[in-house]
């Protein structure tokens, strides 16, 4: 048996809850929370989604520490038999498990997250393909953060997030990171204008919970440094 | 973006200003630290003058600077009034030691 402590309330608050889960081969996180739900606590709040690591929608605090519990194995991070599951951190919580991420991907839209074509200004489908070497160096500074899933961890990990109600936090950034590599895009120079400053990428102390946590191995930190970089010469008129 | 940018370039400044300062502090009191001696290195320097008056400049908007992320971060003092007031700190932080630098040259 796995002891499996559960927070459960709402915004007004809440507190832990205590469930036995039988032990099983190869079982994930959400493999317990799932049981949970359908065994034992038919009204357990939590979400879920493809249970592969593509949606980045299950991730969750285990035994303190954020992760996406379809790809996390009981047996890697329990502790003397014990789990520790709460919603993630720096969201404010629906229910139980699930985080409103409205605030998250706020921040995406705050930080110019989304590709405007230069070759059409309205936004609509350009007339011919871009080519983009794949070998090219901005082509591979986009790709080294493309592969982003949206899951909150880095954000939930992240103590500027935390200290600064304002900050784009890890993920926004990274997200705009891979757009000023983008060649094909064309707002450059107001998404630059978006991610600077205090509440920006200039906020980063450079502590990188977040790429230390990233399930897939992305680097906010690198990108975050990438744009304070850019910032920096563009001071001086340089594009960099 | 301004701020970060003073930041580093302080920084940069500060790294070889307090690396000079401790070799020469370590230098100097191998003979005993007294008044005397150090005035009779720094007075009547410009180089020593221009050395510490950056030096301080540099720390005082270097701590400001620091000192304001840390106020904002931890004790939620953001806005103009707080920028204004770090402003006037840094500047009275390097002013003091600008003070001293010129007071040591003129000694």
């Amino acid at each position: 048996m796995i002891e499996v402590q559960v927070w459960r309330g709402d915004a007004s608050g809440g507190g832990l809850a205590r469930y036995a889960v039988p032990a099983r081969a190869n079982q994930t996180v959400l493999d317990v929370v799932t049981h949970i739900q359908r065994e034992i606590e038919p009204d357990l709040a939590y979400r879920f989604a493809c249970r592969v690591g593509m949606c980045g929608s299950c991730a969750m605090v285990v035994n303190g520490r954020a992760r996406w519990t379809c790809r996390t194995h009981v047996s890697k991070v329990a502790q003397d038999g014990k789990l520790e599951l709460r919603p993630l951190s720096n969201l404010p919580v629906i229910r139980d498990l699930a985080t409103d991420m409205a605030p998250f991907f706020d921040r995406w839209a705050r930080a110019r997250g989304q590709f405007q074509p230069k070759d059409s200004a309205d936004g609509a489908v350009p007339d011919e393909f871009a080519v983009v070497p794949p070998a090219s160096a901005k082509r591979q500074a986009a790709d080294a953060g493309i592969e982003c899933i949206g899951c909150g961890v880095c954000h939930a990990s992240c103590d500027i997030v935390a200290w600064n109600p304002d900050y784009l936090g890890p993920a926004a950034l990274n997200r705009a990171w891979t757009l000023v590599n983008d060649v094909r895009d064309g707002a450059r120079r107001e998404r630059l204008d978006a991610v600077a400053g205090d509440a920006g990428c200039h906020a980063c102390h450079s502590t990188q919970s977040c790429t230390e946590r990233c399930p897939k191995g992305i680097d906010p930190s690198g990108a975050i440094a990438g744009l304070k970089r850019t910032l920096f010469w563009r001071v001086f008129g340089l594009d960099r | 973006m301004t701020l970060w940018v003073v930041q580093r370039a302080t920084a940069a400044v500060l790294a070889v200003a307090v690396v000079v300062h401790l070799a020469t502090i370590l230098v100097a009191v191998r003979g005993g630290l007294s008044a005397a001696e150090i005035i009779g290195r720094l007075g009547g320097s410009e180089a020593w003058l221009a050395f510490y008056a950056t030096f301080a400049l540099a720390a005082g908007l270097h701590g400001a600077i620091g000192l304001r992320a840390i106020a904002a971060e931890w004790l939620g003092w953001r806005g103009r009034g707080f920028d204004l007031a770090w402003v006037a700190i840094g500047l009275a932080t390097a002013a003091f030691g600008i003070r001293a630098a010129i007071g040591l040259y003129a000694a």
